[in-house]
């Protein structure tokens, strides 16, 4: 590793020519810490697993051969004790096209529980926005982490109050409602079978594997779907 | 003393010039030159929908036949690109069909497609010939029957990898029963089922078919009878391709596969199971090009079928066919030119097959024709890397995929740079390359010293700092689309080579330190450039001005900004650009 030479370099190209002079990304502020959870402070989405920070580390030292065998006892150690993070949390890689993913997922889901971490892109849309969206399922661990991330992405359409008391009482009693309460729209979605379903019906590793579709209706289009989820919730209980 | 051809002369030998850029640099020459081949071109490629406006195509080129648009970026395909982003076909369609009445041919890729847009295309081109949908989503199968039912001389409908939103599969009897021109047929991206009966007598009346490409609805059982009603096929692609093993389903596809002579590539293969590939093994030693990519047969079936096939050149195949499997393709294949070899686990933890670097770097030295790469893997080294540039120097695209981001050299830890390196400095004809693994801004400097004919570049957790990028803008002169994930570099790299952007169709930068800043300097810079920035968090005007961007697509452009951005895309310094217009 040449440090020195790359130096000599950094001063032949004149970077001091460039016209502006910005501090560390980062430096100045900090976007909200919990919104997009894959953004840290310099822009780079923490790929964080520790084998690899560790690993990083030790590669910046000069003489390798010294840390080679500490590397590998890093190596080994993490494997062991670090349990890899589902690949899935960083949008964008592997580079693989999603109707190429699901080819061995389709046998694998029987047999495995945690261990697939494949992506569920689903198309979300709000009656009256002008265009759609596609969530990862996937990257949300309870319908309430799913409501924060819908809340945030169709922030500007929201509007008006729920006045449909019936469907309010059912979302109220689950403790669902950042982003409904105070709208009046209702998110459903399209199962498996083709059956279009208020969320929240089911537990949520259900939801994610039967969910092909997300919709946003508004309040009003949603009430021929309650009774149907309150008997679901009455057989159930 | 100057004298000039008469026009019509001109004309015809302009003719013989197919490629866009011996077009470009005879209506350079002088203006009449300009006059009489703008008039007399008629297939226009536009590799960025947003770099040119229909209006200022149509008219420059009054008299275009063919046209091939692109829409979004490559990282689209990985979900990078959030929906809604643009890349709408429609203004394009519109305004060709008031100017091209003759148009014949439209092949699209990575664009919003809507069933308005096919509609108005099957109404508006009375000769139209050809329709190409590559990876594009929007419409519904309601929109295919906008095309069967009023495209009347209809040669090719192909809808590539395309997502479309599946209503039902009756769109294909909308074909009317007096068409009969059919030579190519590509609805394998469908889901539901057609029609078997329709499909079948489609297939019985186009007397010029010669690519069939099913969908994974179509049962195995099915196929003979299409094969035998299409015995000119050259491509096939199959449906599902599974089934309870019956003699005489076997014997029937066996005789219907045999009575196609001129069968050469084949594809589908969905669920594959062993005991029906043999029923193929009559054709084998014609085929030129196999996709078996969705097939998750194990490899002594894949090696079994791959060693019939002496004249394979194109391979795309997952990773079951293992170490093992590559090198009998290695040993039997010869004439091969092209390898893909995809994950059948991308986000386990653990390898599932026994597939190595080993596997490419064997058929690196057994397949002298190789020329197209790309495979995923788990473990790559620098030495493997370096053999197989030794080996293959006429590699001309390489896109390796290590998928555990920053993995290291397996055997040596080091960085994977040097491999990189020796890939660029021996395959001096390299056009495309993929990077992945453990990478410092040493195989940058490697790249922007040798790869002087590299024109697409993709980068992923790699780097130390902005003279990575730096020396990759300021040294790859052939660069034209560059495309960065999750690197560490910033704005002096970007800002010191503002001018070779313009040179550039486009650059993608996500999850970079790029400020918002830096955006809007660079744009006050580049008045021809679109500097956009995405962001899903809000207006960067909310946060400080050193913040980073989420994603930036900067491109050339003749039409200034877009006026169909939605409300997380910006246009730096739009109002500039627009007063200065």
């Amino acid at each position: 590793m040449t440090m020195i030479s790359e130096e000599h370099k950094k001063e032949k190209l004149g970077f001091e020519e460039t016209e502006l002079r910005l501090g560390l990304p980062g430096g100045g502020g900090i976007i909200n810490g919990d919104l997009v959870k894959n953004t840290n402070a310099n822009g780079k989405r923490g790929y964080t697993q520790t084998v690899d920070l560790k690993l990083n580390l030790a590669l910046k030292e000069t003489e390798k051969g010294e840390n080679l065998q500490k590397e590998k006892n890093l190596i080994s150690c993490s494997n062991d004790s670090v349990k890899p993070s589902p690949k899935a949390q960083v949008v964008g890689w592997p580079p693989v096209r999603s109707f190429r993913k699901n080819i061995v997922a389709v046998q694998k889901s029987s047999s495995e529980e945690g261990g697939g971490g494949a992506t569920t892109f689903v198309k979300v849309s709000m009656d009256g926005a002008p265009y759609l969206r596609k969530v990862d399922l996937n990257m949300y661990k309870s319908y309430q982490d799913l409501y924060g991330a819908l809340g945030k992405m169709f922030s500007s359409f929201t509007m008006g109050k729920c006045d449909s008391q019936g469907v309010m009482d059912f979302m109220n009693e689950s403790k669902l409602m950042d982003l409904l309460n105070g709208s009046d729209f209702v998110p459903t979605y399209e199962d498996k079978d083709g059956d279009w379903m208020l969320v929240g019906d089911v537990p949520w590793e259900m939801f994610v594997g039967s969910c092909k579709r997300l919709r946003i209706m508004k309040g009003t289009e949603a009430i021929g779907l309650a009774p149907r989820a309150m008997e679901k919730c009455k057989n159930r209980s | 003393m100057a004298y000039s051809f008469p026009e019509e002369v001109l004309e015809y030998v302009f003719a013989f010039l197919s490629y866009d850029k011996d077009r470009n640099a005879v209506s350079l020459v002088c203006k009449s030159w300009y006059e009489i081949e703008r008039c007399c071109r008629r297939r226009i490629f536009i590799g960025n929908c947003y770099a040119v406006s229909p209006q200022i195509v149509i008219r420059r080129f009054p008299e275009v036949r063919a046209v091939k648009i692109k829409g979004k970026p490559h990282f689209a395909d990985f979900n990078l690109v959030p929906e809604g982003w643009g890349a709408y076909v429609y203004p394009w369609i519109s305004a060709m069909a008031r100017s091209y009445p003759w148009l014949e041919e439209i092949k699209l890729k990575r664009m919003v497609v809507t069933d308005e847009s096919l509609e108005l295309i099957s109404k508006s081109f009375k000769n139209f010939k050809i329709l190409v949908l590559s990876s594009c989503e929007g419409f519904t199968t309601d929109g295919l029957a906008s095309i069967a039912a009023n495209c009347r001389n209809l040669r090719e409908l192909d809808l590539g990898e395309s997502e479309v939103e599946d209503l039902s599969g009756h769109w294909l009897s909308h074909f009317p029963d007096n068409f009969t021109s059919l030579v190519s047929l590509n609805m394998s991206c469908l889901g539901s089922e057609v029609s078997f009966s329709a499909l079948e007598r489609l297939v019985l009346r186009c007397p010029n078919l010669r690519t069939l490409r099913l969908n994974r609805a179509v049962p195995v059982e099915k196929l003979p009878s299409l094969l035998r009603g299409a015995p000119k096929l050259v491509e096939f692609g199959t449906g599902a391709y599974s089934a309870e093993i019956q003699t005489d389903i076997f014997s029937n596809l066996v005789e219907a596969f045999s009575g196609c002579k001129q069968l050469k590539r084949l594809s589908g293969f969905w669920d594959a199971v062993p005991a029906y590939l043999p029923a193929m093994y009559c054709v084998c030693s014609r085929i030129t090009s196999l996709n078996l990519s969705y097939a998750t047969v194990q490899s002594p079936d894949l090696v079994e079928l791959i060693s019939q096939c002496p004249n394979l050149k194109c391979l795309w195949v997952l990773d079951h066919i293992e170490d093992a499997g590559l090198k009998v393709l290695s040993s039997y294949c010869k004439d091969l030119q092209e390898l893909r070899v995809f994950p059948s686990d991308p986000y386990g933890a653990e390898p599932n097959v026994s597939l190595t670097e080993e596997g490419l770097v064997t058929v690196s030295a057994g397949c002298p024709k190789l020329q197209s790469v790309l495979y995923f893997c788990r473990q790559m080294s620098n030495a493997a890397l370096i053999t197989i540039a030794r080996n293959r120097p006429n590699l001309i695209r390489f896109r390796l995929c290590i998928i555990d981001p920053q993995a290291p050299d397996y055997l040596t830890l080091d960085p994977l740079d040097t491999g990189f390196g020796a890939i660029v400095e021996h395959c001096k004809e390299l056009r495309r390359l993929s990077l992945s693994g453990l990478l410092t801004d040493r195989v940058f400097e490697y790249i922007g010293t040798h790869a002087k004919k590299l024109e697409m570049l993709s980068i992923a957790f790699a780097g130390d700092s902005d003279l990575g990028l730096h020396h990759v803008l300021s040294g790859c002169e052939s660069l034209r689309k560059l495309e960065i994930m999750d690197c560490p570099f910033g704005d002096k790299a970007l800002l010191a080579n503002a001018a070779k952007l313009e040179t550039m169709r486009s650059l993608w930068m996500s999850s970079c330190s790029v400020s918002y800043g830096a955006c809007k300097l660079l744009a006050q810079k580049m008045p021809k450039l679109n500097v956009e920035v995405i962001d899903e968090r809000g207006h960067p005007d909310l946060r400080p001005e050193t913040c980073p961007v989420e994603k930036l697509y900067i491109y050339r452009t003749v039409s200034g900004p877009r006026v169909d951005k939605p409300d997380f895309v910006w246009t730096m310094d739009e109002d500039a650009v627009l007063r200065l217009s």
